[in-house]
């Protein structure tokens, strides 16, 4: 025998499952969504996206290698790219670069370097991001261009979103709500806002693939769109004038994006089914919250925000159902 | 103005309330405790090792006051200078104890001990000795994961990558035991550091027979006996084909040392010796055990090294 | 289709030679036979150096209740009782026997023909199989006779065969099945009559077709025998899996034992070894091993005498590959990796699987990603992360809060974790550790 055995501990086989395989996946999930986008938004949306992730994936190197003094570097592992990517699709196509490298800086550097790395953060990086874009630059991060102008940047005419004029409702102007395009167009596209939200159907394509390929499970995304539904429809019903349709708050703003791709985020939520319901509730919950009562128009990534922070709390009181507590039959 | 008023007399007000909470509860729910808990704890090392088999230092002194004498109570790391201070405290006598060092009674380097299998696990000793016998022959030797590194408070143990084994700093090492609790093959002893230093063991803690031990170890000991019938202090005990030195009779005479076909036991510390010595050491036999008894004391070894030396 | 309702996963089955029916192996050399084969006491060696035994003599009484005697599978004379290195990689006591010729113990009825009558009473058979030394033959080797007398304050309601082979790979039980279809009936109805019931299950995973086919058909003359076609998801083979998928009850958690439920739960391989035992009086000496592998030449099922090297099966299939990384005692889930291929066959040795050097080597971990998939697949209802993390802590309180004495050790955890984290390395040792613990606190009551 030419080399010597091999000795370890069982199981000797593995499913071949890996975090690339994980990243990369979400990454195609989101590959329609990024196509509807550079559909409408043109050569803003593709500047904004590459430099977002080519400015995670620098930031990501430069700080394994010089801060952290790793000797393995983690930019292939896809998940700084997967965070570029996410970042990008919380901006709106008309942002200047400079805002976006420092948004990046942000989302890798403090939203997860500084917790040690992958795995390591308690918030999701690119909400970190996109949270202190919003906060430090409120009017590049509010002002949402209109589609269809494919050739500019940061020169392009803005307009207020639907989410925008539901809060005017809410605030009297009786007038905001006849002003919102129907739920079926805002469903196919026709949602302006950051570049990836504004297809909900591409974004449940990428849902749909993300389910088949057994990356994510259906528990978080159905839970904050069923309470968002549930909640706003209630409201509605209250009070149609004040109140818009479940169905426009479904389609309208990053709620989409939020339920799918940002509050399924491996590393910040929870680990239990059950966990994971609770804290899909809550996130809904919030974000009509935030939408219907807050100062601001769109409260999804608050809500994921906040409830990423009581994700430890779900895990350590929702344990699995233990095999055996089942009542005999 | 007002508003420099309202908030001032505000703040004021909420501290002066907290305050008296905070002494009300202070007088309220008070403990007693001994005083001289603190003082015994305040010479104390801090480490918090629980070497002396206490948990942390505040327990033993807790412990110290309350038991009224200071036999058996050792703290491993300030060992006899900061028990008489103890014992200074609380007007005790402090027990006499010696200095100890923790010894890797393994010899199985690289080269002694050829691996036969590669292991791909975690890196932990305790998961590598449940997983088999280690990656050579030798199933009771050491298993290079440094699980005792990872133990010790005193940065006083090392693996050495060229010998695969890890080694005791013998000035840093405190003798608390944290290493020998975590080695899962109990390689690593506690023992009495020894006259000036010098001690002599036996390296190994292989208790297969003879010739399956020296096959996976070049260095293991096999159970052979000729330490103990060289022995002359009846210091060395064989069972399960390995032998052990008891520190109490060792005089280190080293008789066991030249004796072992193995180079299982090792001296250490002691000066080396002149080639011509062996022939020396191996005519005298008749004579050592004459001269022990009077001097019982280890002088007459340590005073024979130098002349070796 | 039935299953187990928590968990679970689907390795690649890779059954390569389930289409080779049993062949029976030459005679070893030298027959080993390690003395703890079993779990509980070893067996204590009645034969010294020079005694010339027969193929079924008794060499080894069990040495308590929970632990079961030793046969010589081989007639020849005791060459020394001295120690071997077995499957665990530590050396233990064995006995050495030099093979001469192949003498047989006169009691033994060696004809093929069936035998289904059984005026025995149910003590008698527990007795007959005691006295067989039968063990569980899937892998963890409990004593069978243990399993048949209930602690007082249980009962049983119905035997389970475990004919499930859920490990990939293995094909020894569905061969078994194929050829040996009503000498197995004849075990179950044995094992039923013994353990005082009248109903037995045969959970087959419908991997197997053919074997649910034969089996369906044959055990129509048997009464009260049922045979359930199972879906295929790993672990299914666990003791309390195979119970909830197959009667839908659930085992509550550690102390508490299948009987708890009013399953005792055997394995097909034992069935077949309590006939032979009860019928034709052959105690446990010989049993089917699958040497498999990728890289092997010719993938086979053995009927292999206890005690014969497991080098002896790798030639007999072929010979042991070049590139050989890993020799595994078992299944690829839970099977031990050898220190070398001199170990011998013991009785639960359900398999000899051979691995190249690249499927061999662990991928180099990474940070865990909580993406919760070993959540998800732990058949327990565990969670392995939080029980790896703090056992690698060392925090023995928090593990036991967590219930880590339930876990079945089956690696589906480790085997779906996306960052090829070594959990199961981890949990263990913590679980080592706790089981310490428990122990030393039951003493102190």
């Amino acid at each position: 025998m030419a080399n010597k055995l091999i000795v370890s501990l069982s199981p000797h086989v593995h499913g071949n499952d890996s975090v690339q395989k994980n990243m990369y996946g979400v990454i195609i999930a989101l590959v329609p969504a990024l196509l509807v986008s550079f559909y409408m938004f043109g050569l803003g949306a593709v500047i904004v996206t590459l430099t977002s992730v080519i400015a995670c994936l620098f930031f990501e190197w430069a700080i394994t290698k010089f801060i952290l003094k790793r000797e393995r570097t983690t930019i292939m592992d896809g998940s700084a790219a997967l965070t570029g990517l996410l970042l990008a699709f919380n901006l709106p196509s008309n942002l200047p670069l400079w805002i976006i490298i420092i948004g990046a800086l942000v989302a890798i550097g403090i939203g997860k370097m500084t917790f040690g790395g992958l795995g390591c953060n308690p918030f999701n990086p690119a909400l970190v991001g996109r949270i202190f874009l919003l906060i430090s630059f409120p009017v590049q991060m509010t002002s949402w261009p209109v589609a269809g102008q494919l050739g500019s940047y940061t020169d392009v005419e803005t307009a207020a979103t639907p989410l925008a004029l539901m809060k005017q409702a809410v605030h009297g102007n009786a007038d905001a709500l006849g002003q919102l395009p129907d739920a079926f167009s805002l469903f196919l596209g026709n949602n302006p806002g950051c570049i990836g939200e504004i297809s909900s159907l591409a974004l449940l394509l990428g849902l749909a693939y993300m389910l088949v390929k057994k990356i994510i499970t259906w528990h978080i995304p159905v839970s904050i769109l069923a309470t968002v539904f549930v909640f706003s429809g209630l409201m509605h019903l209250a009070n149609p004038a004040v109140y818009a349709s479940p169905f426009t708050h479904l389609f309208t703003g990053g709620l989409m994006l939020g339920a799918i791709f940002m509050a399924t985020d491996y590393v910040t939520s929870p680990m239990t089914h059950k966990g994971m319901i609770i804290y899909g509730v809550a996130i809904g919950f919030l974000t009509v919250v935030i939408r219907l009562f807050g100062a601001y128009p769109e409260g999804m990534s608050f809500a994921i925000f906040i409830m990423n922070a009581f994700t430890p709390l779900i895990n350590t009181y929702c344990k699995p159902k233990r095999f055996g507590e089942v009542v005999k039959k | 103005m007002d508003l420099i008023l309202i908030a001032v007399v505000s703040l004021g007000a909420i501290g002066l309330i907290a305050a008296i909470i905070l002494y009300a509860a202070s007088k309220k729910f008070a403990v007693y405790e001994d005083p001289r808990i603190a003082q015994v704890a305040e010479v104390l090392p801090q480490a918090n090792c629980g070497g002396c088999g206490f948990p942390g230092c505040s327990g033993f002194a807790a412990a110290c006051v309350k038991a009224g004498s200071l036999e058996g109570k050792l703290c491993p790391v300030g060992g006899q200078p900061t028990m008489v201070k103890v014992a200074a405290i609380l007007g005790l006598e402090a027990a006499a104890s010696e200095p100890k060092v923790a010894v890797v009674r393994c010899n199985g380097t690289c080269a002694n001990r050829p691996l036969v299998t590669q292991y791909d696990g975690v890196r932990s000793c305790v998961i590598a000795n449940s997983t088999y016998g280690g990656e050579t022959g030798c199933t009771f030797g050491c298993l290079g994961c440094g699980d005792c590194v990872a133990a010790c408070k005193f940065d006083a143990i090392h693996m050495n990558p060229e010998t695969g084994l890890p080694e005791v700093d013998e000035d840093k090492c405190t003798a608390c035991g944290a290493c020998g609790k975590a080695c899962p093959r109990g390689i690593i002893e506690i023992r009495p550091k020894g006259k000036n230093n010098r001690r002599v063991y036996v390296q190994c803690v292989n208790k297969d027979k003879g010739a399956v031990a020296r096959k996976s170890c070049s260095a293991a000991c096999i159970g052979c006996g000729k330490c103990v019938k060289v022995c002359p202090f009846e210091a060395i005990t064989l069972a399960n084909n390995l032998a052990y030195i008891d520190p109490a009779k060792c005089k280190s005479c080293r008789k066991c040392e030249m004796e072992c076909p193995q180079q299982a036991i090792i001296a250490k510390n002691f000066p080396p010796r002149k080639p011509k010595a062996e022939g020396e050491a191996a005519a005298k036999p008749a004579t050592a055990p004459k001269a022990a008894p009077v001097a019982a004391k280890p002088e007459a070894p340590a005073q024979a090294a130098p002349k070796e030396a | 289709m039935k299953t187990f309702r928590i968990g679970g996963v689907h390795p690649a089955e890779n059954k390569l030679s389930a289409g080779k029916a049993i062949e029976t192996l030459a005679l070893p050399k030298q027959a080993v036979f390690p003395l703890s084969q079993h779990i509980g006491a070893p067996a204590t060696p009645i034969v010294k150096k020079g005694d010339v035994v027969k193929v079924g003599t008794k060499i080894a009484e069990a040495g308590g209740f929970v632990s079961a005697a030793i046969f010589s599978s081989v007639s020849g004379k005791v060459n020394k009782v001295d120690s071997v290195i077995d499957a665990s990689g530590y050396r233990k006591p064995a006995i050495f026997i030099d093979v001469d010729g192949d003498e047989w113990e006169e009691s033994i009825d060696r004809s093929a023909d069936l035998v289904k009558e059984c005026t025995l009473t149910p003590e008698e058979i527990v007795a007959k199989v005691k006295n067989a030394g039968v063990v569980g033959m899937g892998g963890a080797c409990f004593p069978t006779h243990v399993k048949l007398m209930p602690p007082p304050g249980c009962k049983a309601e119905c035997v389970i065969i475990n004919a499930v082979e859920c490990e990939p790979y293995l094909t020894a039980d569905h061969r078994l099945m194929l050829e040996k279809p009503d000498q197995i009936l004849v075990g179950v109805s044995l094992l039923m009559k013994a353990a005082k019931v009248t109903k037995g299950y045969i959970g087959i995973e419908n991997n197997k077709p053919d074997a649910i086919r034969l089996m369906t058909e044959k055990a129509a003359a048997y009464a009260g025998i049922e045979v359930v076609p199972l879906q295929v998801k790993y672990p299914q083979g666990g003791e309390k899996q195979l119970i909830d998928a197959v009667i839908g009850r659930q085992v509550p958690a550690p102390p508490a034992i299948p009987i708890n439920v009013g399953a005792v739960v055997q394995n097909v391989g034992t069935a077949y070894a309590v006939y032979e035992a009860v019928m034709k009086n052959k105690p446990l000496f010989e049993r089917v091993v699958t040497v498999t592998g990728k890289s092997l030449k010719n993938p086979s099922n053995f009927l292999t005498r206890m005690g014969t090297p497991m080098s002896q099966l790798i030639d007999a299939a072929g010979g042991l590959p070049e590139d050989t990384g890993k020799v595994i005692g078992g299944g690829p889930m839970m099977g031990k990796a050898l220190v070398n291929t001199e170990v011998p066959i013991c009785k639960g040795s359900s398999g000899v699987l051979i691995m190249n050097d690249k499927e061999a080597k662990r991928a180099e971990p990474q940070p865990c990603i909580r993406c919760a998939k070993c959540v998800s697949a732990c058949p327990m209802g565990l969670e392995p992360y939080l029980l790896a993390t703090c056992s690698s802590l060392q925090d023995w309180e928090r593990v036991e809060k967590e219930m880590i004495m339930s876990c079945i050790e089956c690696g589906s955890c480790q085997f779906t974790c996306p960052s090829h984290r070594p959990m199961l390395d981890y949990i263990r040792m913590g679980k080592g550790k706790v089981g310490g613990i428990i122990r030393a606190r039951n003493a102190k009551k």
